[in-house]
């Protein structure tokens, strides 16, 4: 393990350090102007880019963590073991993203702190908001257990591995929890919602697609991960791990069928209106696609074929998300909206930022698996459990 | 006992006399305004403007109406934007008047979520955008001059035609159904009765609510009559069993998988990138 903290900057890595810069100051304008200066929400659009891309869209990409939690530290598969921390990495640096972009997005940011000690519990937003908020304070533990390994405060270290299952426990249930809730979250909006995407079952949805969307969140990381640092990607893992995908895909794609059938709304989908249009390229292009492609083996098993077809299944959930808050609502909504530069600026800023925390922390950080004992570890799925406990 | 206006829309005239009396009890600033086809503007309530007067033109085979519709928070039952909100910065008192606690009680825990406006089925709460510290604003039902002076609304006050009448919900509803049961030309449906679970507004009409702005239906179905808040709470009265259910589930899976000597040696699996080695561009 190196000795001192590196990070070699690149003109890619300036580009992104120049980006986060602008973000600061335009965030920094933002809290002193308020929102009306800097964004174009309005009282028919009063949620846009931020909510609906940064936080709705950022804590489902942040799905990877939880999903590869349950499969490997509560279900103990152990193949997957040299993804696992990946996910976990990816998945808090969205949440403080999420968190991040709450922040901006509050009107009365100075009185953030409110809603910890004034609890409205018959909220959607209540249960989000604490989920959310414990849930990022488990994984900034559970990246403890990662942190320790570098930085050796040995007693800390103990702690923190005792409460590991507890916390892994935690760090499943509160995220099934809040990916529901950021469905519930559009119950409210009965009548305003096109009934496309508008259910009681919405919550089933959101949780659903941000649990199948880990799996292929997880195969986009690493392939990057693996060019960017010249090292071999875990494809047959990620080939593997979509029979969990393909199989969540199609009980998502049935339900959302019987779903709409249930509403009597079926017809609407082929109306040729431009919301029909949209849930049909969602459903056929993102859902349908991705099941057959990773149905046939002899695309499954290639490195462009798991890529393209989690590719898809990632766009797809964006996409569910885009038209649940924009597509969907247009229509009730009226009026006009459109990002703002700043808001542009701002949202580029966050997802760069992100981008330098992973490059940091795997350059710093025990997340990746060794080369050679990744070989090993594919060939039997047994040589990682075989190590001495260090803690003992 | 919780008290309402009955709006009788047949009634109106459009003076507009409603919208300047709540800008002057309400200490609201002058919004300029813009000339529109309709002959309505603003419009839309926001911010700065907590009642407006529509004016539609009515069209009924070879006859033409003008209908004025005053528009404002509906004070529903069940209010939408109360179950939204997660800082209990919306309360339904007992009065019948829906308040926004943070302007009207001082009690300031608003976040600024903007939920509300999502929740809300007439689309009414509104945000100072031009603040940097916004409120959320809509009518009141001039809860101070309900509560401590026992006075109507400004609005009812300024009324000259009777088209705004106040008084208890209950009886205010019985007095709605007399006047549609007395007269053919009425609508025969007090709008406000059971929609999203009532409301303290009621109106009547002497023409279709749909044509003068109240929806009546959505994407071709009728608008709900239940509350908002009961539909989301039939989902998230789940969640401390979800939470304890689901939590039991995964720990006996976590013991029932883990096998004895299962104990990882991290520190041999995983490792820093090199940098120095590696291609470092992304």
């Amino acid at each position: 393990m190196q000795k001192t903290w590196s990070f070699k900057l690149t003109p890619f890595r300036y580009v992104l350090i120049g980006l986060a810069g602008i973000a600061v100051v335009t965030a920094l304008a933002r809290f002193v102007l308020g929102l009306g200066a800097v964004t174009n929400l309005s009282d028919e659009w009063p949620w846009g880019l931020w909510i609906g891309f940064d936080l709705l869209c950022g804590i489902a990409l942040a799905g990877g963590g939880f999903s590869t939690a349950l499969i490997v530290h509560v279900l103990h598969k152990e193949k997957y073991l040299p993804i696992a921390r990946a996910a976990l990495l990816t998945s808090l640096i969205g949440y403080i993203i999420a968190l991040v972009s709450l922040l901006l997005d509050i009107g009365r940011w100075t009185n953030c702190w409110r809603p910890f000690f004034y609890w409205g519990f018959h909220s959607v937003l209540f249960e989000v908001f604490w989920c959310i908020s414990l849930y990022t304070t488990v994984q900034v533990l559970e990246f403890g257990d990662i942190f320790f390994e570098r930085v050796k405060i040995g007693p800390l270290k103990n702690i923190l591995s005792k409460a590991m299952v507890p916390l892994t426990i935690l760090g499943i249930v509160l995220p099934t929890l809040h990916q529901s809730s950021l469905g519930s979250l559009y119950i409210v909006t009965v009548d305003r919602l096109n009934p496309l995407w508008w259910s009681m079952i919405i919550p089933f949805f959101f949780v659903w697609s941000a649990f199948f969307l880990g799996p292929a969140m997880v195969t986009i990381e690493g392939t990057l991960a693996a060019r960017a640092y010249n090292r071999k990607p875990e494809t047959p893992i990620f080939s593997s791990l979509t029979k969990v995908t393909m199989c969540m895909l199609i009980v998502y794609f049935i339900v959302r069928m019987i779903d709409l059938n249930y509403h009597g709304v079926y017809s609407m989908a082929f109306n040729g209106s431009f919301e029909s249009n949209m849930f049909l390229v969602e459903m056929i292009l993102f859902v349908l696609v991705p099941i057959f492609m990773y149905a046939i083996p002899a695309i499954r098993n290639t490195q462009w074929g798991v890529l393209t077809a989690s590719i898809l299944v990632v766009a797809g959930v964006v996409f569910n998300r885009m038209n649940v808050v924009f597509t969907g609502m247009a229509q009730s909504a009226g009026g006009h909206y459109f990002p703002s530069i700043w808001e542009w600026l701002i949202t580029l800023g966050m997802w760069s930022v992100l981008a330098l925390a992973y490059l940091f922390v795997v350059e710093n950080f025990p997340i990746l698996v060794k080369e050679d004992h990744e070989q090993e570890g594919l060939s039997s799925g047994k040589s990682v459990s075989t190590g001495r406990s260090v803690e003992a | 006992m919780s008290k309402g206006v009955l709006v009788d829309v047949s009634r109106c005239i459009g003076c507009r006399s409603c919208m300047v009396a709540c800008k002057t009890w309400n200490d609201l600033p002058a919004t300029k305004t813009e000339f529109t086809n309709n002959w309505d503007a603003p419009g839309k309530t926001d911010a700065y403007n907590w009642t407006v007067v529509n004016y539609h033109l009515i069209e009924q085979g070879d006859q033409v109406k003008w209908r004025f519709v005053k528009r404002q928070c509906m004070h529903c039952d069940e209010p939408a934007c109360e179950s939204a909100c997660f800082t209990h910065s919306f309360v339904k008192t007992k009065e019948g008047a829906v308040i926004y606690k943070p302007t009207e009680l001082n009690q300031d825990y608003c976040v600024g979520c903007r939920y509300c406006m999502i929740a809300c089925p007439f689309g009414v709460p509104s945000f100072q955008w031009d603040k940097a510290l916004p409120f959320v604003q809509k009518c009141r039902f001039c809860y101070d001059r309900m509560k401590e002076e026992g006075l109507k609304p400004a609005c009812v006050t300024a009324c000259p035609t009777g088209t705004l009448t106040y008084g208890e919900r209950d009886e205010l509803l019985k007095e709605a159904w007399k006047r549609i049961n007395s007269n053919p030309n009425y609508i025969k449906r007090v709008y406000g009765e059971k929609e999203y679970g009532g409301t303290s507004w009621l109106y009547i009409s002497d023409v279709p609510f749909d044509e003068i702005g109240l929806k009546t239906t959505a994407y071709g179905k009728d608008v709900s009559e239940k509350s908002i808040p009961s539909l989301t709470w039939s989902v998230l009265k789940w969640t401390p069993y979800i939470f304890v259910g689901w939590g039991a589930i995964l720990t006996a899976l976590n013991f029932y998988t883990k096998r004895r000597d299962e104990v990882h040696h991290h520190e041999e699996m995983y490792e820093a990138v090199n940098t120095i080695e590696g291609k470092q561009d992304e």
